[in-house]
C-alpha cells in the first residue's frame, strides 16, 4: 500500500491541518505534486522581464473562461437576437459591460503575451533541443487560440463579424476541387447564417476550450519534464550541490510565484486601465463597423481583421492570383502560421541565447520582428493607405509592394535560418548564469 | 498463455481484428456528426430560386433581389453602356468569360441572355464582399477611361458593366453570373434554369 509508505505531513503549525493533509495524501499525490511542480521544481534564477508572459497568458486564459462563463448566460446564439443579446449585455445586465469588456480585452490580451511569449523563445532559444516537443504544443496552443477568436469574433453578429467570417470561410473557396462544398459545410447554408453562428458558437465555447485546456496541461508537464530554458540559453543542471539540486536554480514557488505576482499586478493596473478607459483601443479591439448588426446585403467600406490576425491578412492579400485563383495567396497564408512548427529544426546555431549569437541572427530577428510589425499595421490599412507609385512601376499600390517584399522577408527569415544560424559567428557560452 | 518472450501470434492477429473494427466503427461513427454540419433541409428550402420582376426596370437602372441572402443585380443596359462594355475588352482580364463562372447560354460579349438586360451575383470573387455601382459619370473617381461598372470597397477589385473584372486587381475572375431563365418578358427566375428545373 502506497499509503504506508508516505511519511506524515508535519510542519504546518496545527496539528489538524497536519492530519488532514495526512489524510488526503494518503489518498492523493498531494505533496509529491505539490513539491515536483512548485517548492521542487527548480527554475534557473536569472528569469527576467520576458519570463512574464507565460504565466499571464494563464491569467488571461482563467479571465476568459470566467468571463466567457457569465456571457453565455445572457448570450443568445441566434442570428435574429444575437446582436440585441450583446446590446443586452452591454447595457441592461448588471455588471455586464464590464464583463465583456473584460472578455473582448481579454482576447487581445491573451495575443499581446502569446507573442511576446513566443518572441522570448525566439530571443533565448527556448524552442532548442530538448524542448522541441514544448514548443510544438505550444504552437498548437497558438493554432486553437486563432480559432477561438476566430469563431468567437462572429458572436455579436455585427458588420464586421459577418464579412470578417464570410472572407475567412471564403479563403476555403479558393481551395481547388473541394473548396466550394467545403466552405458550404463550414457555413451549413449557402451563405453564413443562423447554422453557421450556431456551430461557431458551440465550437467557441465548448470543443476549442476543451482542446486548449488539453494542450496548456501538455505544454507545462512538457517544460516540467525538461526544465525551464534561460536568457544564457545554457543547461542549468550541469553543476548541481550536494543534494541534486542545480546550483543555478531556485524553488518555483515562493520565488518564482512571487516575481508573477508582480507581473500580474502590473498587468492588471494595464488591463483595467484599458477595461475602463479604452475598451475599443481607437478600433483595434473592437472595431467601430461591429456596432452595425450583420446585413448580408451591404458590405462595410473597409474590411480588416482584427489586429492580431493582421500581419497574416497582408500576406494573404499581397500575394497575386495565379490561373485566376487566389489560392496562392491562402496556401501563403496557412504556411505563414504553419511553418512555425519547425523553427525547432531550422535552428541550427551553435548557441541558444541571442547574447551568444553572431551577428547575422540578430539582424535576421531585427528584420523578422521589424517586418511583422509592417504587414500588421499594412494588414489594418486599405491597400490604397500608400497611395500608388508612379508610371514606370505600372501605378501599383506601394502598400501592396511594400506587403510582398515583407512576406519575402517573413519566409526568408525560416527558410534561411538553418544556414545564418550555423555561419554565425558565436560567443562561448558561460558555464553558469549571467544576470 | 503464451511465454513472456513469445508473441502468441493467435492473440495478436485478434488484437489487430478488433482494433481495426473498432476503428471502422469509429469512423463510420463520425459520419452523423459530420453530415449534421451539410445544410439542413430548412436551409435547402431557403436556397429556392427566386423570381425577379423588371417590367418597372427602366433603362440604365439597376434593381438588386436577394437570392440565397446574396444580392442578386439586374441592370437593364443602356446602347452607350452595351458599347461601353465593349470597349473595355482590352482593360479586363477575361473579355471572353473562358473561366465558367456563367452558365454556357451567358458566355457571349455582354455575360447575358438578352444583351440588355445584365443578372450578376454581386459578391466580389476576391473575398466575398459586395462591390458598388460606380456609373460612368464617376470619372473623377475611376479614371477618365471609366466605362460604368463596380468597385468593391474591400480590396479595389474593378469590374465593367458586364461584371468582367479588370486586369491588375486582387479578384480573380468575373462575377458570377447565376442560372436564371426568362418566365416570360418581364420575369426571370433567378437560381433555375431550364436544364436544372
Amino acid at each position: 500500500m502506497a499509503a504506508a509508505e508516505k511519511p506524515p505531513v508535519t510542519g504546518t503549525g496545527s496539528v489538524a491541518l497536519d492530519g488532514l493533509l495526512t489524510w488526503i495524501d494518503a489518498r492523493f499525490p498531494l505533496i509529491s505534486t505539490w513539491k515536483a511542480h512548485l517548492t521542487e521544481y527548480y527554475a534557473p534564477k536569472n528569469f527576467n522581464f520576458w519570463y512574464y508572459f507565460g504565466s499571464l497568458a494563464m491569467l488571461v486564459l482563467a479571465i476568459q473562461i470566467v468571463t466567457g462563463i457569465f456571457l453565455t448566460m445572457n448570450y443568445k446564439p441566434d442570428a435574429n437576437l444575437a446582436f440585441a443579446s450583446v446590446e443586452y449585455i452591454m447595457r441592461e445586465v448588471p455588471g455586464g459591460w464590464i464583463i465583456r469588456y473584460m472578455h473582448s480585452t481579454g482576447a487581445s490580451a491573451f495575443f499581446i503575451c502569446v507573442y511576446l511569449h513566443m518572441f522570448r523563445s525566439l530571443l533565448y532559444g527556448s524552442h532548442r533541443k530538448p524542448r522541441e516537443l514544448l514548443w510544438v504544443f505550444g504552437v498548437l496552443i497558438y493554432l486553437c487560440l486563432m480559432g477561438e477568436a476566430f469563431f468567437g469574433y462572429l458572436l455579436p453578429w455585427g458588420q464586421m463579424s459577418y464579412w470578417g467570417a464570410q472572407v475567412i470561410i471564403n479563403l476555403f473557396s479558393a481551395i481547388p476541387f473541394i473548396g466550394p462544398d467545403l466552405s458550404l459545410w463550414i457555413r451549413g447554408d449557402y451563405v453564413i447564417a443562423d447554422a453557421t453562428l450556431n456551430r461557431f458558437f458551440a465550437l467557441h465555447v465548448i470543443a476549442i476550450p476543451l482542446v486548449l485546456l488539453g494542450l496548456v496541461m501538455a505544454h507545462l508537464l512538457a517544460l516540467h519534464e525538461v526544465g525551464s530554458n534561460n536568457p544564457d540559453g545554457i543547461d542549468i543542471n550541469k553543476h548541481k550541490d550536494a543534494n541534486g539540486v542545480p546550483l543555478d536554480g531556485i524553488p518555483f514557488h515562493p520565488y518564482y510565484t512571487v516575481k508573477d505576482i508582480l507581473g500580474v499586478v502590473v498587468f492588471l493596473i494595464v488591463f483595467a486601465i484599458i477595461v475602463f478607459f479604452a475598451p475599443e483601443m481607437g478600433g483595434y479591439f473592437l472595431e467601430a463597423n461591429n456596432f452595425i448588426p450583420a446585413n448580408p446585403l451591404q458590405t462595410p467600406p473597409h474590411i480588416a481583421p482584427v489586429w492580431y490576425f493582421t500581419p497574416y491578412y497582408s500576406i494573404l492579400r499581397g500575394v497575386p492570383p495565379l490561373f485566376h485563383s487566389q489560392f496562392p495567396g491562402v496556401v501563403a497564408m496557412g504556411l505563414s502560421v504553419m511553418i512555425l512548427f519547425a523553427l525547432p529544426w531550422l535552428d541550427r546555431g551553435a548557441v541558444k541565447s541571442i547574447r551568444y549569437r553572431g551577428t547575422h541572427f540578430k539582424v535576421a530577428l531585427t528584420a523578422f520582428v521589424i517586418v511583422f510589425l509592417i504587414l500588421g499595421y499594412l494588414g489594418t490599412e486599405p491597400i490604397t493607405v500608400w497611395g500608388q507609385f508612379g508610371g514606370w512601376l505600372g501605378h501599383a499600390d506601394r502598400a501592396t509592394v511594400v506587403a510582398r517584399i515583407c512576406t519575402v522577408i517573413y519566409f526568408l527569415f525560416f527558410i534561411l535560418m538553418p544556414w545564418y544560424t550555423k555561419v554565425d559567428k558565436t560567443k562561448p557560452e558561460p558555464e553558469r548564469v549571467t544576470h | 498463455m503464451s511465454d513472456d518472450k513469445q508473441v502468441n501470434k493467435n492473440r495478436r492477429n485478434l488484437v489487430i481484428a478488433t482494433c481495426a473494427a473498432g476503428g471502422a466503427a469509429g469512423v463510420a461513427a463520425a459520419v452523423p456528426f459530420a453530415a449534421s454540419w451539410l445544410p439542413s433541409e430548412r436551409a435547402k428550402a431557403g436556397g429556392a430560386p427566386v423570381v425577379a420582376d423588371i417590367s418597372t426596370l427602366e433603362p440604365g437602372q439597376m434593381m438588386t433581389v436577394e437570392w440565397r441572402s446574396k444580392p442578386v443585380w439586374i441592370i437593364r443596359r443602356t446602347k452607350e453602356m452595351l458599347e461601353g462594355v465593349k470597349r473595355d475588352d482590352s482593360k479586363v482580364s477575361d473579355p471572353q468569360s473562358d473561366v465558367p463562372m456563367q452558365p454556357e447560354y451567358a458566355k457571349n460579349e455582354y455575360r447575358s441572355i438578352k444583351p440588355e438586360v445584365l443578372v450578376l451575383v454581386g459578391i466580389c470573387t476576391h473575398l466575398g464582399c459586395s462591390p458598388q455601382e460606380k456609373p460612368a459619370a464617376d470619372k473623377a473617381e475611376m479614371g477618365a477611361d471609366w466605362e460604368g461598372g463596380f468597385l468593391c470597397p474591400c480590396h479595389g477589385s474593378k469590374f465593367d458593366l458586364a461584371g468582367r473584372v479588370y486586369k491588375g486587381v486582387p479578384a480573380p475572375v468575373n462575377l458570377e453570373v447565376p442560372k436564371y431563365t426568362y418566365l416570360s418578358d418581364t420575369r426571370i427566375l433567378i437560381g433555375e434554369d431550364t436544364k436544372g428545373a
